[in-house]
Formats: C-alpha cells, structure tokens, sequence
C-alpha cells in the first residue's frame, strides 16, 4: 500500500513543482482512491506542503525572487483567517466538507478552462502578429 | 485614496482571501495567491516565490489546527512527504519542456471531472 502513497505524493509534487497546485490534487486522490476520511485528507495535504515549502522558499530567497513587502501586508491577515476557517472546516461534517470541496475544485477548475482558452488564442494573435 | 494605500488594501484583502481559502479546503491557496499578487503588480516570478514563502506560515497555522481536532496519520504523511519531494524534482525539469498552455487545459478539465466526481 504505501509506494501508491509514494506514487500520489509524486503526481502532486510534480502538478506541484510546475505550479499548479499539487494539493487541489492530492486532497481528491486521498478521498477517492484510499478512501481516507476529506479533514485527515485536508490534514496531509497540509502538512506534506511544509518540507517542500521549505525547500523551495530557501531556493527562492537564495534567487532573490522574494518580495517581503507584499508579504509582510499579506501575511497577517491570512494567519488569523486561516485559524479561523481551519476551526470551522473542521466543525463541518466530513460528507459535507468533501461535497463542498468538489464544487469548489470544479469552479476553479471551469474558471482555469477560460483562462487557458483566452491565452490559447492571446498566444495565436501574438504570433500571427509577429509572422513567426 | 492614493495609490499606495489601495495596494496594501488588495494586500490585506488578498491575504484574508487566501487564509480562509487554504484553512477551510486545506490546500488550494496558493492557486488562488499567484493571480492575487500579479494583479497587485508582481513579474509572474516573484508572484510564485512569494505565494509559496505566504502559503509556508499559512500551511503550518492551518496544520496545527487541524492536528488538534484529530489525529495524523505520520507513516501516511512520510510516504507522501517521500512522494511529493520527488515529484517537486521531476516537476521543475518537466516545466521547461512541457508547453504550460496545453497543461493548464488539460488539468482544468481534470479538475472539473473530478470536482463533480466528489459531489457524488
């Protein structure tokens, strides 16, 4: 059982290292497929996070491609909101939470779809205008 | 309002949008962080650097909470952990190969099958 747990966190590290939210990923390869309970699911997701996190933000202070003035603003707002809607989540039963996490993965899924549309045919018109 | 003020205000607002976002569905806030903070005027690079340096603190206040209403698997987590490293590797060479506006498609689509997947 464990190298399909291996085999999950490398198709997220990977959706992951190319930027495009490995966790929106894992969270729904841990309910559907181990069938594990959607809180523990959100829990792992959040915690594997941590060690990459780290390592990447190392990579990136190193690169100077941090920009602490937005984050220090950023920053505090996002704690206390994110404790509080940790404690929230977590009074949410887990049938329900995993119903509501759907529709929002599909949401942000739709709204990626038209993003990715518009930038197919930016993309073309740019090169059409450059007659590459 | 002058325009420095309204940038800290997108800040705050964008912070307590990414908070509640990645506290309740337990992921998902660095998606939603990265388009945040290029619209508040950051090159696509910084955007990414520093979504991951918000998403560290946010993961682990987030992580603690949950950790108290229940407990951890920790062989689980190792495996993952083991996993998702790796793949961050292989993810970061793919990236430069890979055409980013056929993928974006291709895991919209995926996201949509298996949003609605999950409401069943």
């Amino acid at each position: 059982m464990w190298i399909f747990y291996v085999l999950a966190g490398v198709l997220s590290g990977i959706i992951g290292g190319m930027g495009m939210g490995g966790g929106t990923l894992l969270i729904p390869i841990l309910t559907i497929f181990f069938a594990l309970d959607q809180h523990l699911s959100q829990a792992l997701n959040l915690l594997v996070f941590i060690p990459t996190g780290i390592i990447s933000v190392i990579i990136h202070a190193k690169n100077k491609m941090l920009d602490f003035k937005s984050f220090f603003y950023i920053i505090i707002p996002a704690i206390v909101s994110s404790i509080l809607l940790s404690m929230i989540s977590n009074g949410v039963r887990s049938e329900t939470l995993k119903i509501i996490f759907g529709i929002f993965l599909a949401v942000l899924g739709v709204i990626l779809f038209i993003i990715s549309i518009i930038n197919h045919y930016k993309n073309k018109k740019l090169t059409k205008k450059l007659g590459v | 309002m002058d325009n420095k003020l309204l940038k800290i205000l997108g800040l705050f607002g964008a912070g307590i949008l990414i908070g509640s976002v990645n506290g309740f569905f337990g992921g998902g806030g660095g998606m939603i962080c990265v388009p945040l903070l290029l619209t508040l005027g950051l090159s696509s690079k910084k955007a990414h650097a520093t979504a991951i340096l918000t998403m560290l603190p946010i993961s682990i206040a987030s992580s603690v909470v949950y950790y108290s209403y229940g407990a951890v698997d920790w062989s689980i987590f190792l495996f993952l952990c083991i996993g998702s490293v790796l793949g961050g590797i292989i993810g970061a060479f793919v990236l430069k190969k890979l055409s980013n506006e056929a993928l974006s498609f291709i895991f919209s689509i995926l996201m949509i099958g298996v949003g609605i997947r999950m409401c069943f």
